[in-house]
């Protein structure tokens, strides 16, 4: 394993020894607890390269509700295009219809195929690295976006309390906040990071993360890294809220400097140009630099599809689609892909039948996409009926807090019952 | 021994700095002259300013100030249309009511972001802002969230009964809660009847709303205070009673037997001691000390001593506050600086004590959503969780760049905000330590600046920093240079506390 591989914090740890655990007011929280954890570590506890403390999970978020139905098409099923007249996406063997192109094949006995925007996701397939999740929704679905939207991020059916991320964390980190945990880069974290003591970070770009008063006059660059990297001072009690503030700032300026010199480096690899791709870019970088994070999320606008969307739905796709080659690629480049997965989810699908303006409304189930080299590849499930509907609207297969069940038992290692508050029936989808 | 606890300060103790932890507490700060104003009235004048703010003119909200129509419910009518065209699956008509339904919608969503600017204008001109401080710790309280609302109006109103009873019987508020439209709809208690009731409501009301989590209370209570609660919902904008879905029989609560409606079950509620002392601690993280771990022994006296207040004057809160506000407890040491500044604190704060520009409302909103209280938005029915949780890396930056925002005008790249070339003059801060010849000693001008902003004395290193930094620029003490002192002073760690 060649250095660059090794989380910093374990790198630091190898430089500088055991000292640096008893170094406790100078030295930043998330060093110190790892440097805490290597010792026991050390001391037989279990846990190294490859096992859960290593592993990531990266959540893609599709916001405004993801056509299912045109994301992966069941082109065996005449139903969908008896609902889908001007909108449906023809059979991979079919006909194109003006520039859309016709479905790249999934699987040809189960006539499903993917939306030919999603060449990206189409690649990731064919190289065994994508598990397509099938109708995947849960009980008395709610078509309000933000309701939906807050039952996926809690795992409840009322919508309310904390994350299911931020309640993973709550569950392993002892009462403790594990800093840099989770990071969503975006606006504002997403409830779903939230937990009781666990709480996110999030920044839109690495440049937001550091202070711009300097931007007013360089002198006021030292002084302010003077004030902000003193960590507690003397005079102060060291269970204050004021050395918690000192502590705090002293790990801002540490990761800072490290998630723009992380950010900053040029990628292994070439990336499209789009603002999804530009966010996994900087989960790449994070990933690359060794960084403590557990769990990325990073979320995509725009499927809100309800008029002329054949066009608008293709783009949003496609984006999304290269930006997940693009990092897969980018992972492998680093050595790190056995590492990390990637989760994608939209907060419902859409209406089984088109509407008047060409687009389709808020719906119900629709398929989840799981990615990496770690993941059963190949599409679970069934299609739900495109017949046997529930007021036009399809019934979901698999509920979803069964995903996050399984991911949470198989690939993070935590145990599931106890943070989703129930077992929910779940397929594998993580290799042994 | 519980009125131990409060002991009043010595009138002679209320000096100038005091006056200062006053005007950030009981509202969101002041300016110096502000401050030497209300030292000077005396402890006994300046809390009755801050309490009994009745006296001082305000602004009056008007209820038509906001429209009530956008999201009003569909007319018979029109009700009509929608089922004739649901059954006839005429398409057209059906998309166009769904375009109809997205217009109101994205109204709405405007509205909402107009009631937030109001909002926080308004804490930031209002002579009492005691009545806002309150009505932002209600909110926080009785936890109801534009998301699930989805009617800007019911917010509005829901945050004018707050205004309204802000510092007066949280008893009586307690009984128009459950009568308040966006309460009902966020706990779902339109959906509570008695053939399928719903727990939400009373479950919550008894956990987070009066006598905390598993205190005094069961599962068979939450579920005779559902009965209780049936029938209570709204129609458009007020509040309903619906007889017929209404359960009269005879409940058991807490011990207590009865045909209790929503009132009674209050009613059983607010007489459990638990309720007193559960107002009491959460009035006292707000506003003495949001301490983190176990809860010391003096800080248990002096909630208990709060809830005592608070049982003798049933439930006005009035008393309870002049008691805190005049007590020696709440000037000591320990309880400076002891509270971390909520975003809406920080950013209402540095407007009102440094008298910066507002530069631009959506921006002050959008930037208290980026440290994470986004008002009208509370991440769930707990409401705020504060103290640490306002804090980590990404949000310690937002709150440093927010200051250098209020101070220059200047904004990040990539954030939506309008620059301000707004010029600041904040020679106002210094004004008092003027000499003859008009010019400040950069010394004591610092050192009084520091100490103005830090809720705690500052530390002899950071004046050190700052003086150092200062001298370097020359030696005047003039507006850029208060200003770049400013900006490293709130970039301090300790700027966060108030």
């Amino acid at each position: 394993m060649s250095e660059h591989n090794i989380p910093y914090s374990r790198r630091l740890f190898i430089r500088h020894g055991v000292a640096l655990a008893s170094m406790a007011t100078t030295i930043p929280q998330f060093i110190q607890n790892s440097a805490l954890g290597m010792v026991a570590q050390l001391a037989g506890n279990p846990g190294g390269a490859g096992l859960p403390q290593d592993r990531i999970l990266v959540v893609v978020q599709l916001g405004g509700g993801n056509d299912g139905l045109n994301t992966v098409i069941p082109f065996g099923m005449n139903e969908y295009y008896n609902a889908r007249p001007t909108i449906g996406i023809p059979a991979p063997s079919g006909t194109a219809k003006g520039q859309t192109g016709v479905a790249l094949m999934l699987d040809q006995q189960r006539g499903l195929g993917l939306n030919p925007s999603l060449k990206g996701l189409k690649g990731l397939y064919d190289d065994g690295k994508l598990a397509v999740l099938q109708g995947v929704g849960y009980p008395n679905p709610n078509r309000s976006h933000f309701t939906s939207m807050d039952i996926w991020q809690t795992a409840t059916t009322g919508a309310k309390g904390n994350g299911w991320i931020g309640r993973y964390f709550d569950n392993t980190c002892n009462g403790t906040p594990i800093p840099e945990g989770s990071i969503s880069i975006g606006r504002t974290a997403p409830l779903a990071l939230n937990g009781q003591v666990q709480k996110p970070i999030s920044f839109e770009s690495a440049e937001l993360f550091r202070w711009l008063g300097k931007d007013l006059h360089k002198s006021l660059d030292d002084p302010y890294q003077q004030i902000n990297r003193a960590g507690i001072l003397p005079e102060t009690t060291q269970t204050s809220q004021a050395a918690f503030l000192m502590r705090t700032a002293l790990d801002a300026q540490l990761g800072s400097d490290r998630i723009r010199a992380a950010v900053g480096k040029l990628p292994l690899t070439t990336w499209p140009q789009s603002e999804i791709a530009s966010q996994l870019r900087i989960v790449s970088a994070l990933i690359r630099d060794g960084m403590p994070t557990r769990v990325y999320y990073v979320s995509q606008g725009g499927y809100d599809t309800h008029g002329g969307q054949l066009g608008s739905h293709g783009r949003a796709l496609q984006q999304v689609g290269d930006a997940l080659a693009a990092f897969q690629k980018e992972l492998v480049a680093q050595h790190a892909e056995d590492r990390v997965i990637s989760m994608v989810f939209s907060e419902f699908g859409r209406r089984v039948k088109q509407n008047a303006s060409g687009g389709t409304d808020h719906g119900t189930a629709a398929p989840m996409f799981v990615i990496g080299s770690k993941v059963k590849a190949g599409v679970h499930g069934d299609h739900p009926s495109l017949t046997d509907l529930d007021q036009g609207d399809l019934k979901f297969k698999q509920d979803f807090r069964g995903v996050y069940a399984n991911i949470l038992d198989e690939w993070l290692k935590a145990p599931s019952a106890k943070i989703l508050g129930g077992t929910f029936s779940k397929s594998s989808i993580i290799k042994a | 021994m519980f009125e131990d606890a409060l002991k009043p300060l010595p009138e002679k103790a209320f000096d100038y700095v005091a006056a200062v932890h006053l005007l950030n507490r009981a509202g969101f700060g002041g300016t110096p002259s502000q401050a030497r104003a209300l030292a000077d009235m005396g402890l006994n004048k300046a809390v009755d300013q801050l309490v009994k703010y009745e006296s001082q003119p305000v602004e009056p909200v008007k209820a038509d100030l906001f429209d009530n129509s956008i999201m009003s419910p569909l007319t018979d009518e029109q009700r009509e249309t929608v089922r004739k065209a649901r059954l006839n699956n005429d398409e057209e008509v059906l998309a166009a009511l769904q375009r109809e339904r997205n217009r109101k919608q994205s109204e709405d969503r405007k509205q909402i972001a107009e009631l937030q600017k109001w909002w926080i204008k308004r804490m930031i001109e209002t002579p009492r802002p005691l009545e806002e401080k309150m009505t932002l710790f209600f909110h926080g309280h009785f936890a109801t969230g534009y998301r699930t609302i989805e009617d800007s109006f019911h917010m509005y109103q829901q945050n004018q009964l707050f205004r309204k009873f802000a510092t007066g019987n949280f008893a009586q508020l307690a009984h128009r809660i459950i009568r308040d439209p966006a309460m009902i709809k966020y706990l779902d208690n339109d959906e509570n009847q008695k053939s399928k009731p719903n727990e939400n409501l009373a479950r919550e009301l008894m956990e987070l709303f009066t006598l905390g989590e598993g205190r005094g209370y069961t599962e068979d209570d939450i579920k005779a205070g559902a009965l209780a609660l049936t029938g209570y919902t709204f129609k458009d904008d007020t509040f309903y009673f619906n007889n017929n879905n209404h359960d009269t029989s005879t409940k058991n609560i807490m011990g207590k037997s009865g045909q209790f409606d929503g009132d009674g079950f209050l009613d059983v509620i607010l007489a459990r001691n638990e309720c007193a002392e559960f107002m009491a601690g959460k009035l006292f993280r707000f506003f003495v000390n949001d301490f983190s771990g176990d809860m010391s022994k003096d800080q248990k006296a002096f909630i208990l001593a709060m809830a005592n207040k608070l049982r003798s004057s049933k439930y006005e809160l009035k008393p309870l506050l002049d008691a805190v506000f005049s007590s020696a407890y709440f000037y000591s040491a320990q309880n400076r600086g002891a509270i971390i500044k909520s975003p809406i604190q920080l950013t209402v704060q540095a407007v009102r004590s440094l008298r910066t520009p507002v530069r631009e409302l959506s921006a002050l909103a959008s930037a208290t959503d980026l440290m994470g209280q986004n008002v009208f938005f509370p991440p769930n029915v707990k409401g705020w969780d504060g103290g640490r949780s306002w804090i980590n890396t990404s949000t310690l930056f937002i709150r440093q760049n927010v200051l250098v925002y209020l101070l220059t005008g200047r904004k990040p790249d990539m954030y939506e905000w309008q620059a301000s070339d707004i010029p600041f003059d904040a020679t106002h801060l210094v004004d008092h330590l003027r000499q003859p010849d008009g010019s400040v000693d950069m010394a004591s001008g610092i050192e009084y600046l520091l100490r103005f902003n830090l809720a705690q004395s500052p530390s002899p290193l950071r004046l050190q920093q700052v003086m150092a930094f200062a001298k370097s620029r020359g030696e005047r003490l003039d507006n850029d240079r208060i200003i770049a002192v400013l900006a490293l002073t709130a970039a301090m760690p300790e700027y966060q506390l108030c």
